[in-house]
């Protein structure tokens, strides 16, 4: 064993300067560099974008009740090394001499928020910058609405419950506050210290409370599964899927993107070294035969192999992961300006999942090979066309198929998704080896009565078999992996950017009453706002679907009860909204316009089951309106346009004393207009929502540098699967070109011949390639991500030649150094 | 005197199976060596010669028939057991050298040496570099050295382990005139200071002339 060792280290390092081991080592080099490059990227941006969706929150995990939440969940968190704070908040009047409002009172505990910041300003509708902390004891920080309402300043005094606090600054925003138009009510936020003094809390009071916690995302998940398990019925747990659909729907594509794309890389990795490992088997089958003569047992020979491979396979992770590291900080400095937040520092995860990917991919992907070094007769030192017997199905591709199916479940984390991948993945290898099985039978066949390169390149491709197969089959999955992930990308960026139009409405305007809408409108158009979109809104509450009282029924999730329970804001129009889509029945014709009829959106139909058709009756203002349901639309929530759940018929609610509600695209360089509009207008509720149109567009920015970078570094391991492939049969065609140009080719026509060849394999690698990657690609678009797919036939076309194309450049590329040398000289060293 | 018989090999045949049948490469020999004794090997391309050289090394097992090797019966032998017995009993020299090139020439010379589990491997080999005339190139790598050099450490490589039988190969195949002498000479004089028992397979008459024993095969069998 000592002798195996000593002998494995000295040939391997004398092997790796001369060059003989680096096609190898580059492959798993830049398999490791690309896996981990994508894991810290991956594993950074996510953190960032899950964060950042996370400050809706205001916190990783939210959970709410009327009652004050148990000290045991606190103390459960603190064991489980959370970060903690409380939220407790009720309405109240607020006064100030003879001035009062209603307001929502916020009463904050230390700490909070603990995702995101509260801006605040020094007036009303002031600049904002972000605050140092919560109000100290003693203080309070309105808003701007009710600081107007107020008529009051900084400094001031201002009277909540039966005490009396200072107003320090004013409050622009707080992370959690929402999109949505609930809390109509100004708000004022102020220590939880001062709560017990005000008095607001008694027991007839309608107070929430909100236990807010945050943390390493492992242990927040923990938390929260225990949560579930422990907290009583009527506490919410709210997390990010249910705060913020838009925001979490685009981390969470791009989680899976990114994801699809570790994938891809994984799979590329695999392709490359098994490519590889084939070669080196290849070139090092004399080198055991003369071991075996010189006296070495099978045993000694495979620890010589095992030795080398696992010294390579540690150096190239160890390196791999080092420029992976490298390469991700990189990208990230480059592209710095178009993150809006600062990255979490990557952890060590993608570390140690790279190095376990490596010796895992060269476990199941070299080793296989590497058994027949052991396995080659001793004669073959004396016949040199002697070789190992061939390797059982099994155990060639067995281990191979082993190994990418654990790590597609680890990478997928396993389900249908995996499932779904593995069989698409063996579909397209069993598609390329049919199709390279009748490029080559094919070609073998017509080569008679051709020109002499079509008939030196069809030949070889006939002759050597085997390995046409294989590097159809390498060489397609490569390809089609490129192309999957090139469609998918440009599809998902696309839809993105659809999704959040370049100048969206940045404030919304509720409560307008019908008879000031005309002189509100005049007001705001004449301070140069575009308002698009004026809508009628009223109150309603669902009480009863098909005649069965929504009090009686019972719903599977939290949503349900939400929609079915609360009062709503119901609107109509005769126009179909922006990012609306009607996907069952149809919207409301001018002849339906006065018919008790409503159109429902998707997310309320999902979580009240309900059917086209179906009857809802509704009390408005206390009168009781029954319609039923002519049309679904699926909104666009992140399309930062008013939409509604429910939109009646026109003409239907139109006696209902109800108000309006305006979006517009304004920038009031002076907060006085705002203030001016507060004034004139104190019913009318002002909502600011660049905040979240910030939030939501440096989200989906994180997310497609992240998605482009990670395209990247794919596209390398696919050009390393690309040299792997055609380095597969360099030796033999160096042998060759040397044979045909002793007999008097040129070096034009051998040079042809081996274009012919590759373009053969790269045209027949191609166009499975784009049909499996036009196919994946509608499972992927589709299934997993969610988002519109188009089969675009060009792609057969364009993916074909580009297949031709690279792979020519590659085989010409690798071959050109054969025909360098003069003939004699390649035929010396046999 | 009569010598010891280090090498036998009993109605060995060696078949194999072509596309036109049953082939058979070496036809139902027998013939046995004597210790110290230098065997040529004979006959035209194809008569079978280096198939018969592989089993009476034990690179290749015999269809049928037995082969002794130092007393032992190699066709008894799994592959691990022959590899072992190679690395005490067997020294190789072939036509196109096989000199590991991502070794130096000494550590050429202490492969055998490593591989029986010598420890003192460096230097026995160092001495037997000395002894074919390369105590200067030990630390040249086989692509440093010229094709006579490198049948040198080849030959040195051979019978550093003094085995009892060096087999070789064409061993002048793939040098000039001289320089393929200047080996022969080598070989005998290291073939008589051990003691070894020279096998080789040759077309070259004038090296053949040099052994004791010419056997000439022709069609499998021996003439």
């Amino acid at each position: 064993m000592r002798t195996a060792l000593s002998l494995a280290l000295r040939t391997l390092a004398r092997e790796g300067r001369s060059g003989d081991l680096a096609v190898l080592f580059l492959a798993l080099f830049v398999a490791v560099a690309a896996l981990t490059g994508v894991g810290f990227l991956t594993d950074r941006i996510e953190r960032a974008m899950r964060m950042q969706a996370n400050e809706v929150l205001g916190a990783d995990l939210r959970l709410q009740s009327q009652e004050p939440g148990s000290d045991a969940y606190a103390v459960e968190a603190l064991r489980r090394g959370l970060q903690r704070s409380r939220v407790t908040s009720t309405l109240s009047v607020i006064l100030k001499d003879d001035a009062t409002q209603l307001a929502n009172v916020i009463a904050a505990g230390a700490g909070y928020p603990l995702r995101g910041e509260l801006q605040v300003a020094t007036q009303a509708f002031g600049a904002p910058v972000p605050a140092e902390g919560i109000p100290g004891v003693g203080e309070v920080w309105p808003d701007s609405r009710l600081l107007g309402a107020l008529n009051a300043r900084i400094g001031d005094m201002i009277w909540i419950g039966s005490t009396q606090l200072r107003v320090a600054k004013v409050l622009i925003s707080r992370p959690d506050q929402g999109s949505g138009f609930v809390d109509l009510a100004p708000t004022l936020l102020m220590n939880e210290v001062d709560l017990p003094a005000t008095r607001l809390i008694q027991p007839a009071s309608r107070v929430s409370y909100a236990a807010l916690f945050a943390g390493q995302r492992e242990a927040v998940a923990q938390f929260s599964k225990w949560l579930e398990q422990n907290k009583k019925p009527a506490e919410r747990l709210r997390d990010i899927a249910e705060a913020s659909p838009e925001v979490n729907n685009a981390a969470d594509r791009a989680g899976r993107f990114l994801s699809l794309a570790s994938l891809v890389g994984v799979l590329l990795c695999a392709v490359a070294i098994a490519m590889t490992a084939r070669r080196y088997v290849k070139r090092h089958l004399d080198f055991a035969a003369l071991l075996k003569t010189l006296g070495a047992t099978r045993g000694t020979v495979l620890a010589i192999s095992f030795v080398q491979l696992a010294c390579i396979g540690l150096m190239a992770a160890a390196m791999g992961a080092l420029a992976g590291y490298l390469a991700q900080q990189g990208l990230l400095t480059l592209v710095k300006g178009m993150i809006a937040a600062e990255l979490p520092p990557p952890s060590f995860n993608p570390l140690w999942m790279g190095l376990a990917a490596a010796l895992l991919l060269l476990t199941g992907c070299a080793m296989p090979p590497m058994l027949q070094l052991a396995r080659v007769p001793a004669i073959r030192v004396l016949r040199r066309d002697i070789g190992p017997p061939p390797l059982t199905t099994l155990l060639a591709y067995g281990p191979a198929v082993l190994v990418i199916a654990v790590l597609i479940r680890w990478v997928t984390g396993g389900g249908w998704l995996s499932a779904g991948f593995i069989a698409g993945l063996a579909g397209v290898i069993a598609l390329l080896a049919v199709a390279g099985w009748l490029l080559v039978t094919l070609v073998g066949r017509l080569r008679a009565g051709t020109r002499i390169i079509w008939r030196y390149g069809a030949a070889n491709l006939a002759r050597r078999r085997a390995e046409s197969i294989l590097q159809i089959v390498a060489l397609g999955l490569g390809l089609s992996a490129l192309l999957l992930l090139t469609i998918v990308r440009g599809d998902l960026v696309e839809d993105w950017r659809a999704r959040l139009p370049q100048d969206p409405p940045n404030y919304f305007f509720v409560n307008i009453g019908g008879e000031e809408r005309d002189a509100f409108r005049q007001l705001l158009e004449g301070q140069g706002a575009k308002l698009s979109r004026v809508l009628p809104m009223v109150r309603g509450r669902l009480t009863s679907i098909n005649g069965a009282a929504v009090a009686g029924l019972r719903f599977a999730d939290g949503r349900g009860e939400g929609f079915a329970m609360r009062e709503q804001n119901l609107s109509w129009s005769d126009e179909i909204g922006v990012g609306n889509k009607v996907t069952d029945g149809h919207w409301f014709t001018p002849a339906e316009h006065g018919e008790p009829l409503v159109s429902v959106a998707s997310d309320y139909r999902e979580a009240l089951h309900l059917q086209l058709g179906d009857k809802l009756l509704f009390n408005i203002a206390g009168e009781e309106v029954e319609v039923a349901i002519s049309s679904f639309r699926d909104v666009q929530w992140d399309s930062m346009q008013p939409n509604f759940f429910l939109m009646f018929a026109p003409g239907l609610l139109d006696g209902a004393a109800g108000t309006w509600m305006a979006s517009a695209v304004y920038r009031p360089e002076d907060p006085a207009r705002v203030a001016q509009i507060v004034r004139r207008f104190p019913g009318v509720s002002i909502f600011d929502v660049d905040q979240l149109i910030t939030q939501v567009r440096s989200i989906i920015d994180k997310a497609v540098v992240a998605v482009q970078s990670v395209f990247l570094f794919t596209l390398l391991a696919g050009v390393v699967v690309l040299l792997a492939a055609v380095q597969a049969t360099r030796d033999e065609r160096r042998y060759e070109s040397a044979m045909l140009r002793t007999l008097g080719a040129t070096r034009r026509t051998v040079l042809a011949g081996v274009l012919l060849e590759f373009a053969l394999l790269g045209l027949v690698a191609g166009v499975i390639a784009a049909g499996a990657a036009a196919t994946g690609g509608l499972f992927i678009a589709t299934r997993m991500l969610e988002i519109p797919y188009g089969i675009d036939p060009v792609l057969w076309i364009t993916g074909g030649l580009t297949g031709a194309v690279l792979v020519c450049i590659a085989g010409w590329l690798a071959t050109r150094s054969a025909l360098n040398p003069p003939p004699m000289q390649i035929l010396r060293q046999g | 005197m009569e010598r010891k018989i280090v090498l036998e090999a009993r109605d060995v045949s060696r078949k194999v199976s072509s596309p036109e049948g049953e082939l058979t490469i070496v036809d139902n020999v027998s013939l046995a060596i004597g210790a110290g004794g230098t065997v040529a090997l004979v006959g035209a391309s194809g008569a079978g010669k280096s198939t018969l050289l592989a089993m009476l090394a034990g690179l290749d097992v015999p269809t049928s028939g037995n082969v002794l090797l130092d007393g032992q019966d190699l066709t008894g032998l799994d592959e691990d057991a022959r590899a072992r017995l190679r690395a005490n009993s067997v020294g190789f020299v072939f036509q196109a050298f096989h000199l590991l090139p991502a070794l130096t020439a000494l550590e050429n010379v202490m492969l055998p040496l490593e591989l029986a589990g010598r420890r003192d491997a460096a230097q026995t080999a160092r001495a037997m570099l000395g002894r074919v005339g390369l105590a200067e190139r030990a630390g040249h790598y086989p692509r440093q050295l010229s094709g006579g050099e490198q049948q040198r450490v080849a030959l040195a490589r051979a019978s550093v382990t003094r085995p009892a039988v060096l087999f070789a190969d064409e061993p002048t195949g793939n040098l000039d005139t001289t320089t393929g002498g200047s080996i022969c000479d080598l070989l005998f004089e290291l073939n008589r200071e051990a003691g070894t028992t020279l096998v080789l397979v040759t077309h070259d008459a004038a090296l053949a002339a040099r052994c004791e024993r010419r056997l000439t095969m022709a069609g499998g069998r021996l003439a």
